[in-house]
C-alpha cells in the first residue's frame, strides 16, 4: 500500500528549507494545476459557445457542484487518514426521503429543524461506520460496502413504494438552492466557507494533521501515540453527518426523492477526491483541491452539454479523466520523490 | 474475512516460504477449514429456512431459477478471486459486462453472425482487463482507483454504443441457452455449467499449482515476490485479462438470459462479486482465501436471496442481506482476535505490574 507519496509532515521533517520550498511548490502547483485546467475549459468552452459564460449555465454549475464539494470535505477527511467511505451515496438517499418527507408528518416544520433530522442520521450513519472500522480494525472498505447496501436497502424499505414530491415540501425550502446574489447562489457561497473551514482545520490543528499521519503511516502513527481509532471514528462520523445534510440539499434540489436517490454519489466523490489531488491510499492531499476536482468535473459535464457533444458521452468522459488525473499524480509524485533523494544524496545528508 | 486470527500478516508472510515450519502449515490448513465448515453450516441452515418458510424451495424446478439467477456473479466471482487474492481489486467487472452486452446488441443490429459476435466481444473484454493490468503494473496506480476509473468508462462506452436504444430480436436459438438448461441435466442453467468448468480449473490452478502459490506470495508481499523470481506484473496483467474476459461472456449469458441489451446491464453487480468473495473467506488485504470457499458463500448468497424471494420480501431491499452477511463475514473472525489482544493486554499488564513489583521490592 505504498504510494510513494510522501506528505508535507513528513517531507517537512526530513531535513533542509530548500527541500521544503521544492514541496511547497510542487504542492501548491498540485491545486493550482486543477485551477488552470479549469481556467482553459472555461476559456476554450466560451470562446466556442459564448453561451457557456452566461449567469444561468455558471450558476447551473455552482449548484450541482456545492453538493459534491461538500460530500468531498467529508470524503477527503476519511481518504487522507487511509479508509475510504462508500457508504456516502445511500446516507444521502435515506436522508434526503426522510428529511423531506418530515415536511408531510409534521405540517409547518421549520427548515433548520429538517436540517437536524439529516444530520442526526448521516450522524448515526457515520458513527456506525467508524465504529465497525474503527474499534472493530476491519477494513473500511468492506465495512463502508456492506454500510452501503444495508442503508440502500432500509432506505428502500423506508420509502416503500412510494416517493416525495416537489409540491408537497414548502416553497422556502425549494428554493434554498435557488436563492443568489449576483449570480452566485448563496449555498456555494456557505459550502465554500465550510470547505475552507474544513481544509484549515486539517492542516492546521493538531487533531487534523493527526488524520494525515495515520493515513502517512499507521504504524508510525501509533507508535507516535496518536489515538488512531478516536480520529478515524471522528473522521467517519463526520463524513457521515456531511452526507446527511447533502441529502436534505439534495431534496431541495431535486424535490423529487425516490428510494434510487443518491445512488453512485459515492464513486462520483470518490472520483472528484481522487482528481483533486488527495492520495487514495491517504496521508496527502487538500480538501480545496477535492473540491476544484469536483468544481472541474461537473464543469466538464457542462461544458460538454453546452458544447453540443451527446450527453451519452459524459460517462465515459469522466471516466477517462478520472485515470489521466490518477495516473499524473503519480508521475508528479514519483519525480518529487525523485528529487528529494537526488537533493539529500546532494547534501550528503 | 481473515479466516486465520492467530496469525499475524508477518507470520503468514513467513509461513510462504518453501521451508516453512511443519507447525505453521497445518495451523493455516485447520483455520481455512474451520472458516469454510462455518460457511457449510450457514448453507445448511439456509436451506433449512427456505424449506420451512416455503414448500416452494426444495423443487428442481427453483434450484433451476436459483443458479440462473447467480450465474453471472459466479463466473465473475472467480477471477476476482484471483485479483483479491494477489492484493489487488477489480471494480470495472459489471462495466466490463453492460460494455460486452452493448457490443453483442450493436454488432448484433449491424447484422454480424453470431459467432464473429461472440469472439469479438470475448476479445474486447480482454482489451479492457489489460488496460487494467496494465495500469495497474505498469504505471503502478492502485487497482482500487483505476478500476473506479475503468468502472465509470466502460460503462460509459455502454452508453455511448447502445445511448437509450435496447435490442432484443436476438434469435430464439441463442437466448434459450440463457433460459434453458443444459440439455440431458435438467437444472444446471448454461451459467452454472461455464461456472463449474471454470470453478474447477481455477481451483486446480490456485491450489495445486506453483501458479497458484506464486499468486498468495504476492499477494502476503510483494516484494519478497518479486526478489523471489516470481513475475509480479505480468502475473498480475494475465489476471486482469481473464477477469475481463470472463466478464463479457458472463455479459454475453447476461444479454441472452434476459433477451436484452441495454446499457445498464448489470448495473452495480460489482459490489455483489466484491461481497460473495470477501465472504468465502479470501482477504481484502490478498494472500488468503480459498475457491471452494467463494464457491460455498456463492452458494449461502444465492440460496438465501432465493429464501427471501419465496417470502415476499421486498426484492429491492435485499441489498440489506448481502450487507450483513458482508459484516458478519468481516466481523466473526476479527472478534476472535479481539479477545486475544484483550488477553494479551491483561498478561502483559500483570506481567508488567508483577515484575514492577520485584523491582520495588530491595
Amino acid at each position: 500500500m505504498t504510494t510513494g507519496v510522501e506528505t508535507p509532515l513528513e517531507v517537512a521533517a526530513l531535513d533542509t528549507a530548500g527541500t521544503r520550498h521544492l514541496v511547497d511548490l510542487v504542492f501548491r502547483i498540485r491545486e493550482f494545476g486543477i485551477v488552470a485546467a479549469l481556467a482553459l475549459l472555461v476559456l476554450v468552452t466560451a470562446s466556442i459557445q459564448s453561451r457557456f459564460l452566461t449567469q444561468t449555465e455558471l450558476k447551473f454549475i455552482l449548484q450541482d457542484t456545492a453538493i459534491f464539494a461538500l460530500l468531498a470535505l467529508g470524503e477527503t477527511m476519511v481518504v487522507v487518514s487511509r479508509n475510504v467511505d462508500l457508504s456516502i451515496g445511500s446516507v444521502v438517499g435515506l436522508s434526503a426521503f426522510v428529511s423531506a418527507n418530515v415536511f408531510g408528518q409534521v405540517p409547518g416544520v421549520p427548515i433548520p429543524v429538517v436540517f437536524l433530522v439529516g444530520l442526526g442520521i448521516g450522524l448515526v450513519c457515520g458513527a456506525v461506520n467508524g465504529l465497525i472500522s474503527a474499534v472493530g480494525r476491519v477494513p473500511s472498505l468492506v465495512v463502508t460496502l456492506a454500510t452501503l447496501y444495508i442503508i440502500r436497502g432500509i432506505d428502500i424499505l423506508v420509502v416503500g413504494g412510494g416517493q416525495v414530491v416537489a409540491s408537497s415540501l414548502p416553497n422556502s425550502f425549494v428554493l434554498i438552492p435557488n436563492e443568489s446574489i449576483g449570480g452566485v447562489p448563496y449555498l456555494a457561497i456557505v459550502i465554500a466557507a465550510v470547505v475552507v473551514a474544513g481544509a484549515y482545520y486539517l492542516r492546521s490543528y493538531r487533531s487534523g494533521r493527526e488524520l494525515y499521519a495515520i493515513g502517512s503511516n499507521p504504524d508510525a502513527a501509533r507508535l507516535g501515540g496518536i489515538p488512531i481509532a478516536k480520529r478515524v471514528f471522528t473522521a467517519f462520523a463526520v463524513s457521515g453527518a456531511i452526507a446527511g445534510v447533502a441529502g436534505v440539499l439534495y431534496a431541495s434540489r431535486y424535490g423529487t426523492i425516490d428510494s434510487t436517490a443518491g445512488t453512485g454519489y459515492e464513486l462520483q466523490v470518490i472520483a472528484a477526491v481522487v482528481v483533486g489531488g488527495v492520495a487514495i491510499f491517504g496521508g496527502s492531499g487538500t480538501a480545496i483541491g477535492a473540491a476544484l476536482g469536483a468544481l472541474l468535473l461537473n464543469t466538464i459535464i457542462s461544458a460538454l452539454y453546452v458544447l453540443g457533444v451527446s450527453p451519452f458521452w459524459d460517462q465515459a468522459i469522466s471516466g477517462l479523466l478520472l485515470i489521466t488525473a490518477i495516473a499524473l499524480d503519480r508521475g508528479i509524485s514519483v519525480r518529487l520523490t525523485a528529487a528529494l533523494r537526488k537533493r539529500r544524496s546532494r547534501l550528503g545528508a | 474475512m481473515a479466516p486465520d486470527p492467530n496469525s499475524t500478516p508477518a507470520e503468514s508472510a513467513s509461513a510462504t516460504a518453501e521451508n516453512q515450519p511443519p507447525r505453521v502449515g497445518p495451523r493455516r490448513m485447520q483455520a481455512l477449514l474451520r472458516w469454510e465448515s462455518g460457511l457449510a453450516l450457514a448453507a445448511v441452515f439456509v436451506v433449512l429456512f427456505g424449506s420451512t418458510s416455503s414448500s416452494q424451495f426444495l423443487t428442481q424446478h427453483n434450484f433451476f431459477y436459483l443458479c440462473l439467477n447467480v450465474g453471472e456473479v459466479a463466473l465473475m466471482a472467480l477471477p476476482m478471486t484471483l485479483i483479491v487474492i494477489t492484493g489487488e481489486i477489480d471494480l470495472s467487472v459489471a462495466s466490463t459486462l453492460g460494455m460486452s452486452s452493448a457490443l453483442l446488441g450493436d454488432l448484433w443490429t449491424h447484422g454480424w453472425p453470431m459467432p464473429l459476435i461472440i469472439v469479438t466481444v470475448l476479445a474486447t473484454g480482454a482489451v479492457a482487463g489489460a488496460f487494467n493490468g496494465l495500469l495497474v503494473t505498469r504505471f503502478g496506480l492502485p487497482s482500487l482507483a483505476v478500476t473506479i476509473g475503468t468502472l465509470t468508462l466502460y460503462r460509459g462506452i455502454a452508453v455511448i454504443v447502445l445511448g437509450p436504444s435496447t435490442i432484443s430480436n436476438f434469435p430464439g436459438r441463442y437466448t434459450d441457452i440463457g433460459i434453458n438448461p443444459i440439455p440431458h441435466t435438467g437444472f444446471v442453467s448454461y451459467s452454472v455449467g461455464f461456472f463449474a468448468v471454470l470453478a474447477v480449473l481455477f481451483g486446480l490452478a490456485l491450489h495445486v499449482t506453483p501458479f497458484g502459490r506464486t499468486l498468495y506470495a504476492m499477494g502476503l508481499n510483494k516484494d519478497a515476490a518479486l526478489y523471489a523470481g516470481i513475475r509480479v506484473k505480468r502475473t498480475k496483467t494475465l489476471l486482469f485479462i481473464i477477469s475481463g474476459v470472463v466478464c463479457s461472456l458472463a455479459g454475453i449469458l447476461w444479454t441472452f438470459r434476459l433477451a436484452t441489451a441495454v446499457q445498464d446491464n448489470g448495473l452495480g453487480l460489482e459490489l455483489n462479486v466484491v461481497a460473495v468473495v470477501l465472504l468465502g473467506g479470501v482477504s481484502i488485504f490478498g494472500g488468503k482465501g480459498s475457491i471452494v470457499g467463494v464457491v460455498l458463500a456463492l452458494f449461502v448468497f444465492a440460496a438465501l436471496q432465493n429464501a427471501l424471494f419465496l417470502t415476499n420480501f421486498d426484492q429491492r431491499a435485499l441489498g440489506i442481506v448481502t450487507g450483513a452477511l458482508l459484516l458478519v463475514s468481516v466481523l466473526l473472525p476479527s472478534a476472535g482476535s479481539f479477545a486475544r489482544r484483550g488477553r494479551e493486554l491483561l498478561r502483559q499488564r500483570s506481567r508488567r505490574s508483577r515484575a514492577l513489583a520485584e523491582a520495588v521490592r530491595p
